[in-house]
């Protein structure tokens, strides 16, 4: 029975998700001029766990560990779960570029674009310990909050560092 | 003795940052004197800071060709040179990234690069990759500033607006070597700005 329910909820969430076959247009993105503006978003603290990629199209690791990403969001559907991709792609190859990769790759992660240009003001805000290099990746749900500068090469690395948070106090 | 005790440092963080990660976040603070590097120009001479007698201070930049922040700054780098190595602070670029993950960072893509751009100094294959994390570069572009000593008196980004020269409002990098001329302590020191990790072999 909870099978079936499980099934039929899945089903639902399937056909009515706006995450599945999108094709991605400027309106689809969320664009954020300026850092005061993303800042909460990147600080929500509550009951989901938030797994936080900062990326761009023109960085190739990120674009060789995008994937895992999408397949974790994949997998943790229907769990308090969000994967938020935070682009560093620039304005002006927004739809020369960002829209017609987000369509080749059929990307289904919620995707940001961040514009601010004066990353000086705001890179320690992000996190005090990061370089500047992209990628970097950012776990957080309620109080739990970790920081990695680095690349990942598998879904499973992901899982390690989410589904611990994931379950906490379930 | 200093001498052996700063090198010896340098191997200590040389073995250190290959024994761990590439992405190490030892390196040079700020005050620490660097130690001197022979590494190949794209002319097949090699360069070293000591090669520079007249030197007041060095503007050592770790950038590349594929980064598309670093090919931002190219120009600003070329201009930058034009006007500060006359007044004794030259820029000396260094390629980090391993040339096999990035073909386009190649010993000859960075000769065509150079030659395109008219860069006016030297352009330096890290070869084997010693170089950067010695200085605990973690990005292109990225730059330390040193004096004459070859203290390290500057590190960061050459100014607050990559994508838009036109938007600068900070330029932390000529601000620091203008302190420094005046005898004066950069401030800021440090500063940060978005770029690409150094690509090595994972």
């Amino acid at each position: 029975m909870n099978h079936l329910l499980l099934f039929f909820s899945g089903l639902l969430l399937f056909l009515v998700s706006p995450l599945t076959a999108q094709e991605w247009t400027q309106e689809d993105l969320k664009i954020y001029q300026t850092f005061d503006e993303i800042e909460p978003v990147l600080q929500l603290s509550n009951d989901t766990t938030y797994l936080i990629n900062f990326w761009a199209t023109w960085c190739g690791p990120c674009v060789k560990e995008l994937p895992y990403f999408e397949a974790i969001t994949e997998r943790y559907q229907g769990e308090k779960f969000k994967t938020l991709l935070v682009s560093l792609d620039l304005e002006r190859q927004i739809t020369s570029k960002l829209i017609p990769f987000l369509n080749k790759k059929q990307i289904k992660s919620e995707v940001l674009l961040l514009l601010d240009g004066k990353p000086n003001k705001w890179i320690d805000r992000v996190d005090p310990s990061w370089s500047g290099a992209i990628p970097i990746t950012i776990v957080r749900k309620g109080d739990h909050y970790s920081f990695y500068e680095k690349e990942f090469h598998s879904e499973q690395e992901l899982i390690a560092i989410v589904s611990p948070i994931l379950n906490l106090d379930k | 003795m200093r001498q052996i005790i700063i090198l010896s440092l340098a191997a200590l963080t040389l073995s250190f940052s290959s024994a761990f990660s590439q992405k190490s976040s030892h390196g040079y603070g700020i005050g620490d004197t660097a130690v001197d590097f022979n590494l190949m120009n794209i002319d097949g001479e090699y360069v070293s800071m000591a090669d520079y007698e007249e030197a007041n201070g060095f503007i050592i930049v770790f950038t590349c060709n594929h980064c598309p922040y670093a090919v931002m700054y190219e120009d600003r780098l070329v201009e930058l040179d034009k006007k500060y190595a006359a007044l004794g602070y030259p820029v000396i670029a260094i390629m980090p990234n391993d040339p096999e993950v990035k073909p386009d960072d190649s010993f000859a893509n960075m000769k065509l690069r150079a030659a395109e751009k008219g860069f006016s100094f030297p352009y330096l294959m890290d070869e084997g990759q010693k170089v950067y994390p010695v200085f605990g570069a973690t990005k292109t572009p990225h730059v330390y500033l040193l004096d004459k000593e070859k203290v390290v008196r500057y590190i960061g980004s050459i100014d607050d607006s990559a994508r838009d020269a036109s938007a600068v409002e900070e330029k932390f990098l000529e601000n620091a070597i203008e302190a420094l001329m005046k005898g004066e302590t950069p401030d800021p020191a440090t500063t940060k700005a978005i770029g690409c990790s150094i690509k090595t072999k994972s």
